[in-house]
């Protein structure tokens, strides 16, 4: 049993939970993640590590309660567990100094973001940020990101906050000025995490500019950790399992269409257990 | 005439997830031990991959003795509930009893899991025996849950060492867990085995990857002075055919783990969803084949068993294949998937096949098939399970600098089971790629003396 420290209402419908998990605080890196089981009936989860505390150990959670599972993590009370937390699992996220780096996040993938965009930084990048959300009360982590990024743009569909459109209309405006200018440059990484059409827009944006880029996917998990092939990606032709092999993968050579119908696998049992919940 | 094991009806059983043999009355073990020769040559005892004292174990049944005979047992096998259920025994102990000689065998499996029963009705009495574990000797960390696992950690335990067993996933037992389904072996059997083994004073500790919660170096420097790797033959292998990625393609691992482990087939009560239609197709001929066919029938589903060989060449127990065919699976042999097609959701809704004939015999002595052309026909199903084997789990050598592989990405051993790397010993199928449950055992056995010669 994982003892919950905390959970807090990040924003609407997305919930930051702190749970007590030295071993795993101990050991994590950015870009990688956990599988949560939040009691004996539950499923298995898999959640970005958004946060953790070697010293006080400590693991901190972001998620967007979009289902069953999610919602009832939501409501769960500091002082509960959850029965089961395996992690980290995944490879970290290649993190080395190589100049200006691009961090960009799409709704709750904000929460993995951060991390990536604070190791980009403290190993000697200029972090650019871009964060994008539907609806400014979607919006999380704008303090944080703030704090590294040498400079941050924030993007709602809406434009209910900061500015109105898509992360790419700002990457589209920043490499106008660069390719007017003698003194900025390209940057020389991008990397990207959010919903799957955010994630191809910004692979196709990148493409034409050969520019290098990483997208963190989110496939369907069971074991997470390389047994089941529920979580396969083709990347670059081939056949790859999203839990060992990444989550990050070079953006250019990802199917994105059909992670997209991959994902949709379960849409109509996820709708039977989330009637379950509200009945 | 060999005592026959009751077993449940088959229109009955394709309703549930009970066991289908339901094993041996007292009277009736009585009655088949006492067929036993205790002849001295004991050929059984050699046809056992961890040598089961079996002449000796059928005696003690034969007067009654059922506590003493499952001890005698346990004095070599850890999981003899286990090893009675799903053992091949007519390749094995079965295979070479001198009753062979007139197509008789002892029924030695279905004995040896009376005796094991036994436990299920008194566990009490054979309570606590982690009297043999001294607080000072020393510290061995075994990887992987599965009957290896269980094996070597179970021996070293008794040999008086301080064991922790390591498991990813969230319940111990590896394939007995999440691969073999319900109605061969209950999950309360494995359990129950797990308990015993616990009570020898091995430490469990689920939730735990090594590679990544822990490395083998972390290990080393936790005070573990030898390591023993058994985390099995766990990656799916595909087909790599056109649609393998729409959306009800599963693997059998994928399929298996989701209504064993997870039990999707309560789903929502519990939470792990399954998406399958009503027409199913599972490509294989092995028993894991079979466990999913049969899963899939006791879902009410309509399942046809697509293999590229004849019934002679299927390496499935020839029980469960009589099994599968009362339980109304369809067989549809000599025939190799070439395509899967999909709907404009992108899920499943046709499998493209192609016929085959039998060719020259191959490298594993079978004949090969060999497409006939122009043969292809589609199989009108709407989801697909692929069980063609699993290959050695590479995530630990991956992630572990030196630990050497051979070409088959199994671990490489030296003859006392240790790997490239200085005091850790591998066994079971991550050095031979999938195998039975018994031959993982019969290697861990041998792998637990190689540890205790090393540490000595």
């Amino acid at each position: 049993m994982f003892k919950v420290l905390r959970n807090e209402e990040l924003a609407q419908e997305v919930t930051q939970i702190t749970i007590d998990a030295p071993v795993i605080a101990a050991k994590a890196q950015a870009g990688q993640f956990v599988v949560v089981i939040l009691d004996e009936q539950g499923e298995r989860i898999p959640l970005t590590l958004a946060d953790w505390d070697k010293e006080k150990g400590f693991i901190t959670l972001i998620a967007q309660k979009v289902g069953f599972t999610t919602q009832k993590l939501g409501s769960i009370h500091p002082g509960d567990s959850v029965a089961h937390l395996l992690g980290p699992l995944g490879h970290p996220t290649e993190i080395k100094k190589i100049g200006e780096v691009y961090c960009i996040g799409g709704g709750v993938g904000i929460a993995e973001v951060y991390p990536v965009s604070r190791a980009f930084k403290q190993a000697g990048n200029r972090v650019t940020g871009i964060m994008g959300a539907r609806t400014k009360n979607l919006l999380i982590l704008e303090k944080e990101m703030q704090n590294i990024c040498d400079e941050l743009f924030i993007m709602t569909d809406d434009g209910t906050y900061g500015r109105k459109g898509l992360v790419t209309d700002v990457m589209r405006e920043l490499f106008e000025v660069i390719e007017k200018s003698t003194q900025t440059k390209y940057p020389a990484l991008v990397y990207a995490i959010g919903p799957v059409p955010m994630m191809k827009a910004v692979a196709e944006f990148t493409r034409d500019f050969k520019i290098k880029t990483i997208v963190s996917l989110n496939p369907i998990m069971v074991d997470a950790t390389g047994m089941c092939g529920s979580c396969r990606c083709t990347v670059g032709g081939k056949t790859v399992f999203g839990c060992v092999d990444g989550p990050d993968f070079d953006a250019h050579q990802v199917d994105f269409e059909e992670l997209t119908q991959r994902l949709k696998t379960f849409r109509h049992e996820e709708d039977i257990a989330h009637e379950k919940l509200v009945a | 005439m060999r005592e026959k094991v009751p077993r449940q009806d088959a229109r009955e059983r394709i309703k549930n997830f009970l066991e289908v043999a339901l094993g041996y009355s007292t009277e009736q073990a009585q009655k088949e031990a006492s067929r036993c020769l205790q002849c001295k040559e004991k050929p059984c005892v050699k046809g056992c991959p961890v040598e089961i004292d079996i002449p000796a174990f059928i005696k003690l049944l034969k007067e009654g003795k059922r506590k003493e005979a499952l001890e005698k047992i346990k004095e070599k096998n850890n999981l003899p509930a286990v090893c009675g259920r799903v053992c091949p025994q007519e390749d094995q102990c079965e295979a070479v009893c001198v009753l062979n000689k007139k197509k008789i065998p002892i029924n030695i499996g279905a004995l040896e899991r009376y005796a094991a029963d036994y436990e299920l009705v008194r566990s009490s009495e054979l309570g606590a025996r982690s009297k043999n574990i001294k607080s000072n000797s020393a510290k061995v960390a075994v990887v992987g849950s599965g009957p290896a696992g269980l094996t070597c950690a179970a021996d070293l335990a008794k040999m008086g060492y301080q064991v922790t067993l390591f498991e990813s996933l969230h319940i111990a037992g590896g394939v007995l867990v999440y691969g073999i389904p319900e109605f061969r072996l209950p999950k309360e059997i494995v359990s129950n085995e797990i308990t015993y083994i616990h009570s020898l004073g091995v430490n469990i500790e689920t939730n735990t990857l090594i590679g990544r919660t822990f490395t083998l170096e972390e290990l080393f420097l936790q005070g573990f002075k030898a390591i023993f790797l058994a985390v099995g033959a766990g990656l799916p292998q595909f087909l790599g055919i056109p649609g393998e990625n729409l959306s009800r393609v599963y693997s059998a691992n994928e399929f298996l783990a989701r209504v064993n482990l997870m039990k999707a087939n309560k789903f929502p009560e519990y939470a792990t969803p399954l998406s399958i239609g009503e027409t199913i197709a599972v490509i294989g001929g092995g028993n894991v084949a079979l466990d999913c066919a049969r899963v899939s029938s006791r879902l009410g589903k309509v399942v046809t068993l697509v293999y590229r060989r004849t019934e002679v060449e299927m390496p499935a127990r020839a029980e469960e294949v009589r099994n599968a065919k009362e339980e109304e699976i369809i067989f549809q042999f000599l025939t190799q998937p070439v395509k899967i097609l999909g709907d404009e959701k992108g899920f499943v809704k046709g499998l493209e096949c192609i016929k085959m004939v039998l060719g020259e015999p191959d490298e594993s002595g079978r004949r090969r098939p060999v497409p006939v052309e122009d043969s292809n026909f589609v199989l009108d199903v709407d989801t697909v399970i692929v069980a063609i084997g699993q290959s050695p789990n590479p995530l630990l050598s991956k992630v572990t600098a030196g630990l050497k592989t051979n070409k088959d990405s199994t671990v490489a051993v030296d003859e006392n089971f240790m790997t490239s790397i200085k005091g850790v010993f591998a066994g079971g199928d991550i050095i031979t790629g999938a195998d039975t449950v018994i031959s993982a055992m019969g290697a861990a056995k041998r792998a637990a003396r190689a540890i205790d010669a090393y540490i000595r």
